[in-house]
C-alpha cells in the first residue's frame, strides 16, 4: 500500500499509461514484456507464461462457454440427430449441455479475473522498475525478488496454496450454486435431454410470497424456518445448562471419582456420530428395542400428532446425549478458572450455591463462552446428522409436503435442501435459494459475533 | 455458642446430603450415556444370536467372543476401508493442518495490503452449508478426470480449511511479539521465525487442529457417497453406513458385524482422544477464552 499513495487500481494504470516508460507501456500488452526489456528475464518468461496459458485456454476452451454464458440463455441447441441432405445420413450433433455452460462459464470468469489481477501486477511491478530507475537505482534481480518473498512479502507464499484450494473448491462452486438460484434448473429442465434458462427472481418470489398461487411454498418455507430457529435454540442452550450443570457436579467439592465419571460421560465422543445415531434410531423405532423392553407401541420418531411434538421431542433429548460431553469437555477447564475467592465472598455473605450459580458462575460463563454459543447456534442451524440419520426430515405430513415442496415436517433448511438436491424429483434452483437464505442468517449472526467479541476489537491486546 | 453448634451440624448434615444427591444423579445420568455405548460393545462380541437385535434389556446369553470381527474382516472389504480412511485422514489430515497453519500465521503476525478485508470474506464464506456446493463440486472433480479416486477425497476435505483459521488465529495472536523481534535483530527471515519460533510454541494448537482435521473423514459419509461410488475405494464410515442400509435386510443381517466395524473405528478415536486430551481441551478454550 505504502508507495501507491492511496490511489486505487485504476489511478496507477492510468499513471503507468501516461508517465510509465515504454517498457511499462509494452506490459500492457504483452505481459512480461516490460521486466524483459530490463532482463528480468525469469519474471518476464512467468507472466508471459500467464498471459500464453490464459489466450490459449480462452481459444481451445473457455471462450465458447463465456460467450455463450453472456449470450443471455444458456443454450439452445439440443443434442439429437439431425438429417444431413448432402450425405444422406443422420448426423449425431452434441447439443448445448445449459448445466456446463455454467459451470465452465463461472470457471473461465474466475480464471480471466485471477488473470486481470496478474496482469495488473505485472504493469504495477514495471512501474515500480521506472521510479526505481529513474531514482538511479538499479532493478531487483531475481534472488532479491526471492528474498523479498520470504521477507516483507512472506504472507504471498503462505497465502497462496491455501487461497488457491478455497477459489477451486468453495468460491467456484458457491459462486455456481448461487447463479443456479436464478435459473429453472429442476427435474423439469435436466440437462443434456433438456436445457435450463435464467428466469430472474422467480424462485425467490415463489419462496417469500405469500400471496399469489405460490403461497403454499412461502408457508412451508416459513414453517420450517420457524422449526429451524426453535431447534438451534433448544439444542444449543439445553447441551450448554445441562452440560454445565453436570459438569459443576463433576466439580463439585467432596465429590470422589472425578476423573471416572468426566471419562464416563466422554466416552461417547469416540464413538463416530453416524453410528450412535443409527444405533439410537434403531431403538426408538416403531418395532425398535425400547417399544419391546416397555411393552408400548409409540411411534417416537414417527408420530405426526401435534405437529409432530414427539419426535422433535425425541431429536433434542438424543441430541441432548450426542453434545452435552462436548460442553463438558470445554467447560472444565473454565469452571477451575473462576477465581475462588468470589465463591468465598459469596458464602461469607450467606449466599446459597444457587444464588452464587446465577451470580457468579453463569456470568463468567457466559461472558468468556458467547462466541462458542455463536458458533455452537449456526453449527445447529446446520445440524444435518441428526435430523438426517433421525427422522430423515420425517414424518410426512400434508401441511409441510403438498405441493410439489417435498419438506418434512422434522425437516430444516439443511435437509430440506439436502432432499431437494438427491430426491428422484430434484430442484437445484430452490435448493439453491434455501441455501442463499441460510448463509444470509449464518453469516449474519457470526459478523455480528465476530465484530462484538473482544478478540477481533484487540488482537494485539496480548502482543 | 450452642446455637452455633446446632447450625454447624445442620449445615453439615445438608452438606453430606447434597452430595449424596449429586452422587445419584450423576450415577443415574452416567448410566444413561454409558448404556449406549454398552450395548453396542455387547453386540459387537456377542455370540449367539449372530445377527439381528436384541430386544431384551438383560439378554439371555452372556457369551462373548470375536467372531464378529473374523467376519468383518474376512468377509467384508473392512480392511481395504480401514487402509483407505488412513491414507485419506493422513494425507488430509497434513495438508488441512499445514493450510490452517499458514494462513493463521499470515493473519496473525504479518501486516499487508487486504488483510482485515480477507479475514472478513473468510469467515464469511465458512457460512454458505457445505454441500450446497456439492453437486458442482462433483462436476469441477469430474472435469479434472478425479471422481473415484481417494485423491479428490483429500481435496475435497483439505480444500477449504483456510476458512477454518478463526482457532489458531486466536492462539498465534497471543503469542508475544517480542520473541520474533528478537530473533529478527539476530537475522532471521520470517520463514525461520514461523518455523522455529512460533511453531513450536504453538503445540497445543497444532495437535488440536490435527486432531479433529484426522477425525473428520472417519465419520463423513456425505461427500463419499456423492464422489465414490466403488466400494472398494470407499472409508469406513460409508462401507459401514453401506453395509446396514443398501442392501435388503442389511440391517438385521449386519448389525453385528456392523457394531464390530463401529468398535474398531471407535477404538483408534479413543486412542488418539486419551494420548492427546490435555492438547484438545487447551486448543479448544484457548480460541474462546478471550471471549
Amino acid at each position: 500500500m505504502g508507495k501507491g499513495k492511496g490511489k486505487n487500481a485504476i489511478g496507477t494504470l492510468a499513471a503507468a499509461m501516461k508517465d510509465g516508460s515504454n517498457a511499462t507501456r509494452l506490459s500492457f500488452f504483452v505481459m512480461g514484456g516490460g521486466h524483459f526489456l530490463r532482463r528480468q528475464y525469469a519474471k518476464g518468461l512467468a507472466y508471459f507464461a500467464v498471459q500464453l496459458l490464459f489466450v490459449l485456454y480462452l481459444a481451445l476452451f473457455g471462450g465458447r462457454y463465456l460467450l455463450q454464458f453472456f449470450s443471455g440463455d444458456l443454450g439452445t441447441k439440443l443434442a439429437g440427430e439431425v438429417w444431413n441432405e448432402e450425405l444422406q445420413v443422420f448426423e449425431k450433433i452434441r447439443g448445448d449441455n445449459s448445466f456446463l455452460i455454467l459451470l465452465y462459464g463461472v470457471m473461465t470468469f474466475v480464471f480471466a479475473a485471477v488473470y486481470v489481477c496478474l496482469w495488473y501486477f505485472n504493469i504495477k511491478s514495471s512501474a515500480h522498475n521506472d521510479q526505481v530507475i529513474a531514482e538511479g537505482g538499479r532493478v531487483s534481480t531475481i534472488k532479491e525478488d526471492f528474498a523479498e518473498l520470504l521477507n516483507e512479502k512472506f504472507h504471498i507464499p503462505l497465502l497462496l496454496p491455501p487461497l488457491v484450494g478455497l477459489l477451486v473448491f468453495t468460491a467456484l462452486p458457491l459462486l455456481f450454486m448461487v447463479l443456479i438460484a436464478f435459473t429453472n434448473y429442476d427435474y423439469a429442465h435436466m440437462p443434456p435431454g433438456k436445457l435450463f434458462d435464467w428466469v430472474g427472481f422467480r424462485n425467490f418470489i415463489s419462496l417469500f410470497s405469500l400471496s399469489g398461487g405460490s403461497s403454499a411454498f412461502a408457508m412451508v418455507f416459513l414453517r420450517v424456518l420457524l422449526w429451524t430457529f426453535v431447534w438451534a435454540f433448544l439444542a444449543t442452550f439445553s447441551n450448554y445448562f445441562i452440560g454445565l450443570i453436570i459438569s459443576l457436579m463433576i466439580n463439585k467439592k467432596g465429590i470422589r471419582g472425578k476423573v471416572f465419571f468426566r471419562t464416563l460421560f466422554v466416552l461417547s465422543i469416540a464413538v463416530p456420530q453416524f453410528v450412535t445415531l443409527l444405533l439410537m434410531q434403531k431403538i426408538l423405532d416403531g418395532d425398535g428395542i425400547l417399544n419391546k423392553i416397555l411393552g408400548t407401541n409409540i411411534l417416537w420418531l414417527a408420530d405426526q400428532r401435534n405437529f409432530s411434538l414427539l419426535p422433535r421431542a425425541m431429536i433434542l433429548l438424543v441430541n441432548i446425549w450426542i453434545g452435552v460431553p462436548y460442553t463438558i469437555l470445554m467447560s472444565t477447564g473454565i469452571l477451575m478458572n473462576i477465581p475462588a475467592d468470589y465463591f468465598e465472598a459469596a458464602t461469607i455473605d450467606g449466599a446459597s450455591p444457587v444464588k452464587a450459580f446465577f451470580h457468579i458462575t453463569l456470568p463468567y460463563m457466559l461472558q468468556i463462552t458467547t462466541p462458542y454459543l455463536i458458533t455452537q447456534f449456526v453449527t445447529n442451524i446446520n445440524n444435518f446428522n441428526v435430523i438426517w440419520l433421525l427422522t430423515g426430515g420425517g414424518p410426512v405430513d400434508n401441511l409441510y409436503y403438498g405441493g410439489g415442496t417435498q419438506a418434512q415436517s422434522t425437516d430444516l433448511l439443511v435437509t430440506w435442501l439436502y432432499r431437494l438436491t438427491t430426491d428422484k424429483n430434484p430442484r437445484y434452483n430452490v435448493a439453491a435459494v434455501i441455501g442463499i437464505v441460510i448463509f444470509a442468517i449464518c453469516s449474519t449472526l457470526s459478523l455480528l459475533a465476530y465484530s462484538r467479541s473482544s478478540s477481533a476489537k484487540n488482537e494485539e491486546e496480548f502482543q | 455458642m450452642k446455637k452455633t453448634k446446632t447450625f454447624r451440624s445442620s449445615a453439615r448434615r445438608g452438606y453430606l446430603f447434597s452430595n449424596a444427591l449429586v452422587y445419584l444423579i450423576l450415577t443415574v445420568l452416567g448410566v444413561l450415556w454409558v448404556l449406549p455405548i454398552v450395548y453396542l460393545l455387547y453386540t459387537a462380541f456377542r455370540v449367539q444370536p449372530s445377527t439381528g437385535i436384541i430386544n431384551q434389556l438383560i439378554p439371555d446369553n452372556l457369551k462373548l467372543g470375536v467372531g464378529n470381527f473374523g467376519k468383518l474382516f474376512a468377509q467384508t472389504n473392512f480392511l481395504l476401508w480401514l487402509k483407505n480412511t488412513l491414507l485419506v485422514s493422513v494425507s488430509s489430515c497434513a495438508l488441512t493442518t499445514a493450510f490452517i497453519l499458514m494462513v493463521s500465521y499470515a493473519l496473525s503476525r504479518l501486516r499487508f495490503y487486504f488483510r482485515k478485508p480477507l479475514m472478513r470474506i473468510l469467515l464469511v464464506l465458512g457460512m454458505f452449508p457445505g454441500f450446497m456446493s456439492m453437486i458442482a463440486v462433483y462436476f469441477i472433480l469430474k472435469a479434472m478426470g478425479l471422481t473415484n479416486s481417494l485423491v479428490a477425497l483429500i481435496l475435497v476435505y483439505s480444500g477449504s480449511a483456510a476458512l477454518s483459521y478463526y482457532i489458531c488465529k486466536g492462539f498465534f495472536d497471543t503469542v508475544p511479539k517480542a520473541m520474533e523481534e528478537a530473533a529478527i535483530l539476530d537475522g532471521a527471515n520470517q520463514p525461520t521465525v514461523f518455523l522455529r519460533i512460533i511453531l513450536p510454541m504453538a503445540k497445543p494448537i497444532i495437535v488440536y487442529t490435527v486432531l479433529t482435521s484426522f477425525i473428520s473423514p472417519w465419520c463423513d459419509f456425505i461427500f463419499v457417497n456423492t464422489i465414490i461410488s466403488e466400494s472398494e475405494k470407499y472409508t469406513v464410515s460409508m462401507g459401514l453406513y453401506k453395509m446396514i442400509n443398501a442392501e435388503r435386510n442389511g440391517f438385521n443381517d449386519n448389525f453385528t458385524v456392523f457394531c464390530a466395524g463401529a468398535t474398531v473405528v471407535g477404538s483408534i478415536i479413543v486412542t488418539l482422544f486419551m494420548s492427546l486430551q490435555r492438547y484438545y481441551v487447551e486448543g479448544i478454550t484457548s480460541g474462546a477464552v478471550k471471549g
